[in-house]
């Protein structure tokens, strides 16, 4: 069974909330920085990076990591993993980062990410931002802010659809039968 | 994508889109080794043994760095001071060192196809590392790597590969990647160093490298191998080095946007002057930082994630 939990009018009004928890938690954007996590965290860091640039210049600067070389499951991959590269184009070091991602599940991709982060210098502090926190946490990670908390079984599927990866913005809930396998790790192929 | 076998025997066992898969990862690679820290914990956990029957000393350090990088244990084997030395042979080698729990072996022998023997006997992957005159998959890859880099493409483009092609086993696997990237491929050499079956992998031939040098987009130079060539082979160095090296003099008339690779080491004075060291577009060394990242792609696509051996 799939339910829709967001159209596009929606996901814009959860960025907005995401944009302005950070900014009130900052008090301010000076220092910052956005890291992504691929795919789908990095363009909603770009969007949140827009809102909190406000047509400052130069804008708050936005960075991509790709977590494959990080997983701590590689052996379980089923399909050769596609490894994207990571594109961090300032220095972090001494910067307060927000690592940014879609949806917060197991908190391994993020315990990933964290650890690659790491091995690009030491930076002031690094937060962590999701568009959705699902639940079903299997480490002791938990965001700063979130635009949205769903209840979730640990075998649903929560989809997020964005403009700039799949033509369209949306959040879409898929429950499978518990006798269902989930898929492995997260949601869906990052 | 994935790569259909799980040993990386020969340029030969591959095709474009492969050859292409490991380049694309090797870019990724290739931005790890510019970090910061440059070592991903991708392969924690697996061992792989460099069983170099053969001296070597880029070529092993290579991949073990590769494997460093990658986080995977690298376990050295060196001929002079094994088993081998005693008798043993190479399969007993392998068997042996496998049953220590190596989930790859680079192995580098004297012997063409011995990594295709070992591939078909031991349950490690197999990464050729160089197996007599025949193939050095990685050395190709590394080269195709760096002209990618270098020129966006290696469609259309010209490559002249120049030296001793009947002894090279980088000219027929560098031959096989750049046809199968889409470059026309000549090569150049002595009469006695080109082989008599050359034309059959789609390369035209050349004896006289000032007539084709102006006319290519590429360099591409052997090294001599003094080790594995005869007396006959030609008469005296400086006669070699006067029709086949990369003179100054040759360097100087070369067109602006040509590039000149070099598998190393280069015996200077031979087929190379010194001048070439210090010439921009020289990508001897760029080829070596580029080996690291190709071989930290064939590592992790043979011992990473891929789905027919481990799912």
């Amino acid at each position: 069974m799939t339910r829709r939990l967001a159209d596009a009018k929606a996901v814009s009004v959860l960025v907005a909330r995401l944009a302005g928890q950070i900014s009130r938690h900052n008090r301010g954007v000076q220092d910052l920085a956005l890291v992504g996590i691929k795919r789908r965290g990095v363009p909603i860091a770009e969007r949140l990076a827009a809102r909190l640039s406000a047509g400052r210049q130069p804008g708050i600067p936005v960075g991509a990591i790709d977590i494959t070389l990080y997983r701590d499951d590689l052996q379980m991959v089923a399909e050769t993993p596609i490894v994207r590269g990571s594109e961090i184009g300032f220095d972090i070091n001494g910067r307060t980062l927000v690592l940014v991602d879609d949806v917060v599940f197991t908190g391994r991709t993020i315990r990933a990410a964290l650890s690659e982060l790491l091995d690009f210098g030491r930076p002031r502090a690094i937060q962590l931002a999701a568009l959705v926190d699902r639940g079903h946490r299997e480490l002791p990670i938990q965001p700063d802010f979130v635009a949205r908390v769903i209840k979730t079984r640990r075998s649903d599927l929560v989809d997020i659809f964005l403009k700039e990866t799949d033509g369209r913005d949306e959040i879409v809930l898929t429950k499978v039968g518990q006798s269902q396998k989930p898929r492995a790790k997260s949601q869906k192929p990052k | 994508m994935k790569l259909r076998s799980r040993h990386l025997l020969g340029i030969e066992g591959l095709d474009r889109s492969e050859i292409l898969t490991i380049l694309d990862q090797a870019r990724t690679f290739r931005e790890v080794l510019d970090r910061p820290i440059p070592i991903v914990p991708a392969l924690r956990g697996r061992t792989v043994v460099n069983l170099f029957f053969e001296a070597s000393t880029r070529t092993s350090t290579s991949f073990g760095l590769a494997a460093s990088r990658l986080s995977c244990g690298c376990v050295n084997f060196s001929k002079a001071t094994s088993a081998v030395s005693k008798g043993e042979t190479l399969l007993d080698t392998a068997r042996n060192i496998e049953a220590m729990g190596v989930d790859g072996i680079i192995i580098r022998h004297q012997s063409p196809g011995a990594p295709h023997f070992l591939s078909r006997h031991v349950k490690a992957f197999v990464v050729n590392a160089g197996d007599g005159a025949h193939e050095h998959p990685t050395q190709a890859l590394l080269d195709a790597f760096t002209l990618r880099e270098k020129l966006g493409s290696l469609d259309g483009k010209r490559i002249l590969i120049v030296g001793d092609i009947a002894h090279s086993r980088v000219a027929r696997s560098n031959l096989l990647c750049f046809t199968k990237l889409g470059a026309e491929v000549a090569v150049c050499g002595p009469p006695t160093m080109i082989p008599p079956d050359v034309e059959e992998y789609g390369c035209e031939v050349f004896y006289r490298l000032d007539r084709i040098l102006n006319e290519v987009d590429v360099v591409n130079m052997l090294r001599v191998q003094q080790e594995r060539i005869t007396s006959s082979s030609f008469p005296t160095v400086r006669e070699y080095r006067a029709f086949y090296g990369l003179t100054a003099e040759r360097l100087r008339k070369l067109a602006p946007e040509v590039v000149v690779t070099h598998p190393g080491p280069v015996n200077w004075g031979v087929e190379m002057d010194f001048d070439v060291a210090d010439f921009s577009r020289a990508l001897v060394l760029p080829q070596v930082t580029n080996g690291v990242a190709v071989r930290m792609a064939v590592l992790f696509l043979l011992a990473g994630g891929e789905g027919e051996v481990r799912s």
